[in-house]
């Protein structure tokens, strides 16, 4: 069996599952950040796969090329508030912060 | 029957891809899931170049590998009492994110594999660079430039937050 559309598609999915599963396990918030990059990751290989295998021209890889760029703020925005909560209340376990004032 | 590179190719690279991203999951070790996700973006990036997109495969590379992963590697260390070797990080919801994820996937991945997809496999120009410029300042001119603003927002923000 020679690799096609459906071998992409699976390698995503299972991606997808592993970081909704750092997502959802993880304690520190820069874990939960790096399942967040993982799925986002998946989405793009659906993307350009879908892009190459149908008929579709090139809108897959620009729609991925908007993911990255959106990724790349996300993650800055995201550590920026890492960091600040790490000052407030001098921990990142997303189990602890459970009050929004300090 | 000798398989042919490309199917060989595909299999290193996602073999890469997702036993690093397992090991990135599972290890105990921030630092350790850190240096993984390094390897899962490289074979992410090689699946990129089999779907032939060689653009996408470059900036996967400079903006992952040398944006995000620095990013994320920053975080950890600003963090972490790293002399107190207080790197580890514990898990929460183990059985119900095994059963849910495992349920998740099971379906995710029947529904894919048993889908009947229409493929039209034709050969693409294997430069993308040129096409997706074009199509950059024509047709999703408006999208890159609100993508631009959202870029310096989004850094500006970060920086005022960080900085406060």
């Amino acid at each position: 069996m020679t690799v096609g559309l459906t071998h992409f598609l699976v390698v995503s999915t299972l991606l997808f599952s592993m970081g909704l599963y750092a997502i959802i396990t993880r304690k520190n918030a820069v874990m939960v950040l790096m399942g967040i990059e993982l799925v986002l990751n998946s989405a793009n290989i659906n993307f350009v796969a879908f892009s190459r295998f149908g008929n579709f021209g090139y809108s897959g890889h620009l729609v991925a090329l908007f993911v990255i760029v959106l990724a790349a703020a996300e993650a800055a925005i995201a550590l920026a508030i890492v960091l600040n909560i790490y000052k407030n209340m001098s921990t990142v376990n997303v189990d602890e912060i459970d009050n929004l004032r300090e | 029957m000798i398989m042919n590179y490309y199917d060989l190719i595909f299999y290193l690279f996602a073999a890469v891809t997702l036993l690093s991203a397992l090991m990135v999951v599972t290890n105990r070790n921030i630092v350790h899931s850190a240096f993984y996700l390094l390897f899962t973006f490289f074979g992410v990036a090689g699946l990129y170049v089999l779907l032939a997109a060689d653009f996408i495969a470059i900036v996967q590379l400079i903006v992952y590998v040398g944006g995000i992963l620095i990013l994320l590697l920053f975080g950890v260390m600003l963090t972490n009492k790293i002399t107190n070797v207080e790197i580890k990080t514990g898990t929460i919801n183990l059985v119900p994110a095994v059963i849910g994820v495992g349920l998740f996937a099971g379906a995710l991945l029947a529904a894919v594999v048993n889908a009947p997809w229409k493929i039209n496999n034709t050969e693409q120009a294997f430069p993308t660079t040129k096409i997706l410029g074009t199509l950059l300042i024509q047709e999703y001119l408006l999208i890159f430039e609100l993508l631009g603003i959202v870029l310096l927002i989004a850094l500006i923000g970060a920086a005022s937050i960080a900085r406060k």
